[in-house]
């Protein structure tokens, strides 16, 4: 299994003082997989998404991105690496316009020297025909086109959350980390947000991994899904195995009184 | 696509130096006749060395978000620097050419150059060495430590014999003049205003936003913060430059104390932070302002003198009235109606391609 595999963690431990947020993490993401990542809230999904892209350095184990080893990078090298990601409380360039904020998506592809902008050299034109266009193709497979020069915080939240998408994608990456994509979407959107995952995952030949608490959107579009409760890995499998799990219903809905020796 | 681009900055490059020639030259003829130009003069150097200050300490503050209270520091190593050159090594040069000579002139500006150059070029390095271990820090603690630093340049400077510590450095070749003033001002301008339109400018921004947010986006943070402090401080040392070699030519270490990073701070703020227009816009006003408010002293009893607190008043009731700045983070054009080309090309009207610019030849 481990051949091949675009990520893999192993035995990943992260503990903050005293507590333990993941222990013994387990995963190996294949390329143009769709794996889902649930439990209930604390359980540590924020935390192993923090660790994949270098935020937080864990304290054992090892992940692997490609191959590499991740261990001593900033977050700016992982990205290199083609993963991207987006976050679960919006953290757009609020002050910026939509089409700026893709760009600086695409930052690690459209990188010259300052003198290069302050001459407008020839690699400087390039590199901005190449980061308009880019951002425009993207903007506009997300039907934000047209709002190309809004300021980003002048958006509607369901906008935002998919110009966040957008923004993760103008890096190009082979993994792309979705935090909760659909929270706060109504039904409606988060069916055409299921679409468009299914349509980006194919366009681009991505590996996706996704955290959501909204159970319809994780079963209906993930091939795999783990489930984590007190930063321990609880079940992992397909949708169907996973949903008639009995750690797992426990996990959401408790024990049964009986067991619970009520 | 790559056509001749050059062409067109180095026509406005032309236009921009003859227009400063004139503008010198009326000036100074002006100045024939009212004797009273020259004060203008005067003002209008230090407005242009301030606008350098404030554009420069924009990028740092305004477009990286990286709130430094030590610009004044870093004049001083440009201004002290640059004297250094003149005074021990150019200005003898230069002295023993015959007086009034077309080469003395010629050498005259040309060492005027470099010496503003090395003022620059050492500046920068300090403010790299200042930037890489202060930058892990944000907010008030940066601005702390900035202040530090600057006061720490000042206390350097004023222990050094060589360039006349406490006594000031006198003896300073007086080469400076209206012209490279505004020169290396409109050279400020251009570069703040072309980097921040590129990616270079982009990363600024992002970081100033949303550091975490930018970094997974894949910006090296330390490096651009590191980046945006050297360009600032490298500006802020051309200033000084320019400043150590206008008439009267002296320099003291009283002149850069923390007093003088606050001006600067102020003309930031009040213009806007993030605004280039704003920084140069508010520069101009607070040049002009203490000045103009020095004929209020005529109509006040006892001849006391209420400038400051009318300045300080008008300070803090702008900061009131319109507390993200004149411009906010616009800049002045932003404020016009915008203009059709702001529309994408896919979505302009049919017709208009046919004028574009960049394309190319028919192909047969």
């Amino acid at each position: 299994m481990a051949n091949g595999a675009l990520l893999e963690a192993r035995d990943v431990t992260i503990r903050f003082g005293g507590l333990t947020a993941v222990s013994d993490f387990n995963l190996a993401i294949q390329p143009h997989e769709l794996v889902g990542l649930i439990g209930p809230n604390g359980a540590g999904k924020t935390t192993i998404f923090n660790m994949l892209t270098g935020v937080y350095k864990p304290t054992e184990g090892e992940i692997r991105i490609g191959g590499v080893a991740t261990r001593e990078m900033k977050p700016y090298q992982i990205t290199s690496l083609g993963v991207a990601r987006t976050f679960q409380n919006i953290r757009l360039f609020k002050e910026l316009t939509v089409l700026e904020n893709v760009k600086i998506g695409g930052h690690i592809h459209y990188k010259y020297s300052g003198t290069s902008a302050v001459l407008h050299t020839n690699r400087f034109r390039a590199a901005e025909d190449r980061a308009e266009t880019e951002a425009y193709a993207l903007l506009e497979l997300f039907g934000l086109d047209t709002r190309a020069h809004n300021l980003a915080k002048n958006l509607p939240y369901g906008d935002q959350r998919r110009l966040e998408i957008a923004r993760a994608l103008a890096a190009r990456p082979k993994l792309l980390l979705l935090d909760e994509p659909a929270a706060g979407l109504n039904t409606g959107e988060t069916l055409l947000l299921m679409d468009k995952i299914h349509e980006i995952r194919d366009r681009f030949d991505l590996a996706i991994l996704l955290i959501e608490h909204n159970m319809e959107l994780v079963m209906g579009i993930c091939e795999r899904i783990i489930v984590i409760n007190f930063g321990k890995t609880i079940a992992e499998g397909t949708p169907e195995a996973v949903r008639a799990d009995k750690s797992v219903i426990e996990a959401y809905l408790g024990e049964p009184a009986e067991a619970a020796g009520i | 696509m790559p056509r001749t681009w050059w062409l067109r900055d180095l026509f406005f490059l032309a236009l921009f130096i003859a227009v400063l020639i004139g503008a010198w030259w009326a000036i100074e003829y002006a100045a024939t006749i009212w004797p009273v130009m020259r004060y203008y003069n005067r003002i209008l150097v230090i407005m242009g060395i301030n606008i350098t200050l404030a554009v420069s300490l924009n990028i740092i503050n305004g477009h990286a978000g990286q709130f430094s209270l030590g610009h004044a520091g870093f004049m001083a190593v440009g201004a002290y620097s640059a004297a250094f050159l003149t005074v021990y090594y150019f200005g003898p040069y230069v002295e023993k050419m015959p007086e009034g000579s077309t080469q003395q002139v010629v050498w005259q500006n040309v060492l005027l150059v470099v010496a503003v150059l090395a003022g620059a070029l050492t500046s920068a390095i300090a403010g790299y060495i200042v930037g890489l271990p202060s930058l892990r820090l944000r907010g008030d603690y940066l601005a702390i430590v900035t202040l530090g630093f600057g006061e720490i340049i000042r206390v350097m400077i004023l222990n050094i014999d060589k360039i006349g510590a406490a006594r000031g450095l006198t003896g300073i070749p007086p080469w400076n003049n209206f012209f490279w003033v505004f020169f290396f001002c409109g050279l400020t301008i251009l570069i703040s205003h072309r980097l921040v339109q590129s990616s270079v400018g982009r990363a600024f921004l992002a970081i100033r936003e949303d550091q975490i947010a930018a970094e997974s986006m894949g910006v090296d943070t330390t490096r651009y913060k590191v980046k945006a402090f050297i360009i600032g401080s490298c500006l802020a040392g051309a200033a000084g430059a320019l400043f150590a070699h206008y008439s009267p030519a002296y320099l003291n270490p009283t002149m850069f104390t923390f007093i003088r990073s606050f001006e600067v701070v102020a003309m930031v703020v009040l213009g806007g932070l993030g605004s280039i227009s704003g920084s140069i816009v508010a520069a101009i006003i607070l040049t002009f302002l203490p000045e103009g408010l020095r004929a209020v002293k005529d109509y006040m009893p006892g001849g006391r003198d209420p400038r400051m607190v009318i300045y300080s008043i008008m300070l803090i009731v702008l900061m009131l009235t319109r507390p993200q700045g004149l411009f906010g983070r616009k800049e002045l054009w932003e404020f016009l109606p915008r203009r059709k080309d702001k529309i994408p090309k896919e979505k302009r009207d049919e017709g208009g391609d046919q004028l574009d610019r960049d394309a190319g030849p028919p192909v047969t």
